[in-house]
């Protein structure tokens, strides 16, 4: 069979000549020349299609050649031909259930072995730092201070006085009913000191810090400054994370004791503007209520949740393989991480500390 | 192994009050994952302890001994052995995704090797996390820090582990920049420079502790032929004057010839060092096809 093709191909006009030779029907062991005598021009792109259609064709036992080339198109087509291997396209598979689940297991089990190999260099680094105290990056602790603490007071505060008011207002009503009025002030000042303003403090944290440790680390190792730093004899421990580490742990219960005063604030407007109580009674009812423990409890998180977002942020971080994707993924995996591991240790705070005051 | 038959010493390196150490530490990967500290030893003594002993021209200052290196199921090269002695500006060859960048890695620690290992003079106090490791490293990118000014970058290293006041680490990083061609960016930020300009900055910040062994990972790639010209001219003043052995990742022929006084080309199908020697010497007698290839900037069979 002969197929004879003419004119000037080129990329704006070949999706029809490529559709019509696949509709063309041809059997095993027939021999097909594709005639191109009365072909004046082709451009890269016909010379690749035309390669591979007759790639294609061999590989299903159709013998092909091309006849009648003059110069230019004879020219491309041997330029697209050089090192065409003739192999089948293999069809990618779905991957089974089992495959799925066995590769979602390595992965877990490579990721287990990078924390773990983290902390163990913490550990590591730890030592270290107490050997030669002057190897670690102190000069980094009040840049970072300031950058996790001080410009966070805004924000903090703002929304855990947001979040002491909707406590407020959603429980005024329900006292109210009762004539509990008063007790506003101990419902609010408990739980804010204790469990929300840590909490909330920390989530911000997470959000503002955390994920901007796992960023920049993540972007300094991809751009090697990481390995630079290694060989100019920096500990990453000690030059990267302690600072961070320690930095956080010195803010987070400051910024606590603010969100504190702003999350009892916000109760205290929603007691005198919706209940009518006076600032006197508020004050003296919170004062009352809230004990030395419930505020050292809440401070006592907040310090373990700041090292629990140091730490697991600049893990990822310095995890961080393949490029601006990668720190994207890491970012990401940090922040997940660390929420979900910040509500893991409160529970486990809530649970030590019910056990200890029922004792 | 006496000093007395020592080359002339490294002018500008002090006095080192330690005896001179030979021993060949074997590492395998570095303890915290970096070369660590050397600031209490340091205090002990003044001035730098690195540049001390003097260069011994000839002696091994790396052993890479049945080396072999990839990830996962990847070998990328089986079975390394090679010596760089002191003195030498060495080159590492060979085509592109070869291994040369990860054979250097694994030379500096970075890398734990699968099997095999390296051995660097002089790495004692790294070892312990007590010391900056005893060579500087040049990173492709260049790797400057980017949140730091580029005088910064080059200072970091000389204010963490010798006890210069303030104006002389200035001082000494200005100078440094200035070997390298670098004037007036000290306070630049990394990003304002050029390729090649980080590249230089990243030299001069290699070699601001005062380093008997450099590594180079591809200094001329990117660069004009008049920067990659002049990178090479420093390379080898540095070299002549003060003694630092090189070693050099590349694949830039003009580069190899200007520079290389011995090398090893690593293949990519064979996995193994297909050559080793002068250059010059491997160009002009390899019997090796792909060696000819290389050196006679050929390409592969099947093509033109």
């Amino acid at each position: 069979m002969t197929i004879a093709l003419g004119g000037s191909i080129s990329l704006r006009n070949c999706a029809n000549l490529w559709v019509e030779l696949h509709r063309t029907p041809m059997k095993p062991g027939e021999i097909v020349k594709i005639d191109l005598t009365r072909v004046d021009t082709v451009d890269g792109t016909v010379g690749a299609l035309l390669v591979s259609f007759r790639n294609e064709l061999e590989n299903s036992g159709v013998h092909c050649e091309f006849v009648g080339a003059h110069d230019s198109p004879a020219e491309l087509i041997k330029l697209y031909e050089r090192g065409a291997v003739v192999t089948k396209r293999q069809k990618r598979r779905a991957q089974g259930l089992l495959d799925q689940l066995g590769a979602a297991t390595i992965r877990f089990i490579v990721e287990m072995q990078l924390v773990l190999a983290f902390f163990g260099q913490m550990v590591m680094g730890v030592f270290l730092a107490i050997r030669a105290p002057g190897t670690v990056n102190w000069r980094d602790v009040t840049p970072t201070m300031e950058r996790a603490g001080a410009d966070a007071v805004p924000i903090v505060g703002l929304i855990n006085l947001l979040v002491g008011l909707v406590m407020g207002l959603q429980s005024a009503t329900q006292l109210h009913r009762f004539g509990a009025d008063i007790f506003l002030a101990d419902l609010i000042g408990i739980s804010i000191t204790r469990e929300i303003a840590p909490l909330m403090t920390a989530i911000i944290m997470c959000g503002r810090t955390g994920s901007a440790f796992a960023a920049e680390l993540g972007t300094m190792k991809t751009n090697e400054e990481i390995d630079a730093l290694r060989t100019m004899g920096f500990g990453t421990m000690r030059w990267l994370v302690m600072p961070r580490a320690l930095a956080l742990m010195v803010v987070a219960p400051l910024l606590t004791v603010i969100a504190d005063l702003c999350g009892v604030t916000g109760g205290l407007l929603v007691g005198m503007y919706r209940l009518d109580l006076t600032f006197q009674a508020f004050m003296q009812e919170s004062q009352r209520a809230i004990k030395m423990s419930d505020l050292t409890q809440g401070l006592a998180k907040s310090i373990a949740f700041a090292l629990a977002i140091a730490m697991i942020s600049c893990q990822q971080g310095l995890a961080t393989t393949g490029g601006a994707e990668g720190v994207g993924r890491r970012t990401t995996a940090a922040v997940v991480t660390t929420l979900f591991t910040l509500i893991l240790i409160d529970v486990v705070f809530t649970i030590l500390f019910e056990a200890a005051r029922v004792r | 192994m006496s000093d007395r038959d020592a080359p002339p010493r490294d002018p500008l390196a002090p006095r080192d009050p330690l005896a001179p150490r030979d021993s060949l530490a074997p590492r395998d990967s570095l303890t915290e994952g970096d070369p660590g500290q050397g600031r209490m030893s340091i205090e002990s003594e003044p001035g730098m302890s690195r540049s001390s002993f003097p260069p011994r021209l000839g002696e091994p200052i790396i052993e890479v001994k049945n080396l072999t290196m990839g990830w996962g199921d990847v070998v990328l090269q089986k079975d390394c052995n090679f010596v760089v002695n002191r003195g030498d500006i060495f080159v590492i060859l060979g085509g592109s995704g070869c291994g040369k960048s990860t054979m250097m890695r694994h030379m500096i620690g970075l890398e734990t090797p699968m099997k095999g290992e390296v051995v660097v003079a002089g790495m004692e106090q790294a070892m312990q996390g007590l010391g900056p490791p005893p060579y500087g490293v040049m990173f492709q990118s260049g790797a400057l820090l980017g949140s730091m000014t580029v005088g910064e970058n080059v200072e970091l290293a000389l204010q963490e582990w010798t006890d210069l006041p303030r104006d002389a680490v200035h001082a000494v990083a200005v100078a440094k920049l200035r070997l390298v061609g670098l004037n007036n960016v000290d306070s630049k930020m990394p990003s304002e420079l050029s390729g090649g300009m980080k590249k230089r900055a990243a030299i001069a910040r290699a070699m601001v502790l005062e380093p008997q062994l450099l590594f180079l990972d591809e200094p001329s790639a990117g660069l004009d032929p008049v920067s990659a010209a002049e990178l090479d001219e420093l390379v080898i003043a540095l070299n002549k004057e003060l003694g630092i052995t090189m070693v050099v990742v590349t694949h830039d022929l003009d580069s190899i010839f200007r520079i290389g006084q011995r090398c090893i080309m690593l293949d990519r199908q064979s996995q193994t060092i297909i050559a080793r020697g002068d250059p010059r010497v491997l160009r002009d007698e390899s019997k090796d096809d792909r060696v000819h290839r290389f050196f006679n900037r050929l390409p592969m069979q099947g093509a033109a």
